[in-house]
């Protein structure tokens, strides 16, 4: 009888010293953000998909098309292509695709890169209504990019 | 699926699907469930739902690729299992780890231990049907998150060991942002013990609800939590110490019982050892690079059977593989903890109430696509 009511009391308490927690936390400031109209700013070090960086200098990219990270890629999703062309030392890059649905963010193509021209871009809202949307030509992108 | 015919008429057994997409199946699951009145006499799992050939891939591409894999094994513990496969390809083709590296694996492993705990914390209990506690739990996970994130590039499956060593080295603002969230995490344990540990609801729901003996174990290879609570200190940390696990102190909590409730202070307790571990690493951080100086583009494999195992935040997770002399796995097999686990439930839970079966099978913490890989 007596451990009873008192496993009745210590249960009754138990329930009202969890109340004075959501009860104190009403009063503090709220931590969620409401996404689509507030963002938060996303950390430069987010590994996105891979982009060709631009270089400042010489207004283009330093993709020489050895193909180290097609053929380092664990998913075959990079495909480059390039091509001799007179009077230009090396090759010229005449495509380079990724295929993001197949991509899984390893980043072993960025670190293969002989001549550091892959880096990883900062989209992280990538949603998409058909698979097209996710074969990314990385040259065109580079091309169009200020 | 045969479901064994009745011996008795008299006894209507109902059989119900539990999953492939019941909440608290977390994942693809299906539990067939054979029901008299409201108590689950017989229980039957179907695994494979998710079942994406992760070890047959492996057979086919150089092992360094199946780094990405791993990590999509546990998205709970992926750093874990990145790893422990990094570590097997180290020890297969005999490439020494720089210390820093392995300091700042076991650093980075530790957060997703606690990330891992934290997350389990709140969907258990949500399982259970208290809503709030979730909501603590995710607010201090988003600290490891966003921590894990600045450095690995990702902040679920994350692909950031790399076959001697880690592939970006940690800056003092991840050393600073890691004591503050440990600083953090400590001044909210009042606040989890009132609000949910010391619940009485919570404790007539998990004690003596699904208990496990060491014996029961040991049929089954039940690791992890769950042997700890039954009060076997088996921790691969400590009982086969790998990394730099050895130069820390920490405890390996454990209970005696073997019931939900002695699981869930077991996985609550090892918070606290992770975050201990977590400061010593901090505290001795050695200077020096985060990578081997030599690291051969195709790894070179000698032929021969080749086995590690580390601490999952779940049980112990084994890699083995067998190498031919090439660069590509003949056979590698993974041992995943919850699939051991899982294996438990027909026994333990047979007979229970069918909300008993729900706290039993939520005290497993199971990650579904580890079980089904």
């Amino acid at each position: 009888m007596k451990s009873y009511f008192s496993e009745l009391f210590t249960g009754a308490w138990s329930l009202i010293l969890g109340l004075k927690v959501t009860i104190k936390t009403m009063f503090t400031p709220i931590v969620t953000v409401q996404y689509p109209r507030e963002k938060l700013e996303i950390t430069p070090n987010y590994r996105g998909h891979i982009d060709l960086i631009k270089d400042a200098e010489t207004g283009t990219h330093k993709c020489i098309s050895c193909g180290s990270c097609q053929r380092e890629c664990p998913s075959d999703c990079i495909v480059v292509v390039g091509e001799k062309r007179e009077g230009v030392k090396g090759k010229v890059l005449t495509k380079f695709t990724l295929d993001f649905t197949k991509c899984s963010l390893c980043g072993a193509c960025v670190e293969v890169c002989p001549t550091k021209a892959l880096d990883y871009s900062n989209e992280y809202e990538l949603a998409g209504d058909a698979r097209s949307d996710f074969y990314f030509d990385i040259l065109k992108r580079v091309e169009e990019r200020k | 699926m045969n479901v064994e015919p009745l011996e008795d008429d008299r006894h209507h057994r109902f059989v119900l699907n539990m999953g492939p997409q019941h909440p608290s199946t977390h994942g693809v699951l299906r539990v067939l469930l054979e029901l008299e009145g409201e108590y689950a006499m017989h229980l039957h799992p179907v695994l494979g739902y998710g079942h994406r050939c992760h070890e047959k891939i492996a057979e086919h591409k150089p092992a360094k690729s199946f780094m990405p894999n791993t990590a999509r094994m546990d998205y709970l513990g992926a750093l874990i299992y990145n790893q422990g496969y990094a570590q097997l390809l180290e020890k297969a083709a005999g490439i020494e780890v720089p210390q820093r590296a392995e300091y700042i694996r076991v650093i980075t492993a530790e957060l997703n231990r606690i990330q891992s705990h934290l997350l389990w914390y709140g969907a258990y209990l949500l399982d259970l049907g208290a809503f709030t506690p979730i909501m603590f739990a995710f607010d201090d996970r988003e600290h490891i998150l966003d921590i894990l994130e600045d450095v690995t590039g990702s902040r679920l499956t994350y692909c950031y060991h790399r076959v001697g060593g880690v592939s970006k080295d940690i800056d003092d603002k991840f050393v600073s942002r890691t004591r503050a969230f440990i600083e953090r995490l400590r001044s909210r344990y009042t606040m989890y013990e009132d609000l949910v540990n010391g619940n009485v609801i919570l404790q007539k729901r998990l004690i003596d609800v699904g208990e496990l003996t060491p014996q029961i174990c040991a049929r089954y290879g039940v690791t992890g939590p769950l042997l700890r609570g039954t009060g076997v200190a088996y921790d691969i940390r400590r009982a086969e110490p790998y990394s730099v696990y050895p130069e820390f102190d920490f405890e390996i909590p454990t209970e005696t019982k073997g019931d939900c409730m002695a699981s869930f202070m077991v996985r609550y307790r090892e918070i606290e050892q992770s975050l201990r571990i977590i400061e010593q690493a901090l505290d001795k951080l050695p200077e020096g690079p985060s990578m081997a100086a030599k690291v051969p583009k195709k790894l070179k494999l000698p032929a021969g059977d080749y086995n590690s195992s580390v601490e999952a935040p779940r049980g112990e997770l084994s890699y083995y593989l067998v190498a031919d002399g090439s660069d590509v796995p003949y056979r590698l097999k993974v041992r995943t903890p919850s699939y051991s686990n899982l294996s438990t439930v027909p026994e333990t839970c047979s007979g229970m109430l069918l909300s008993d079966v729900v706290s039993a099978m939520g005290s497993l913490d199971l990650v579904i696509p580890e079980i089904d890989r």
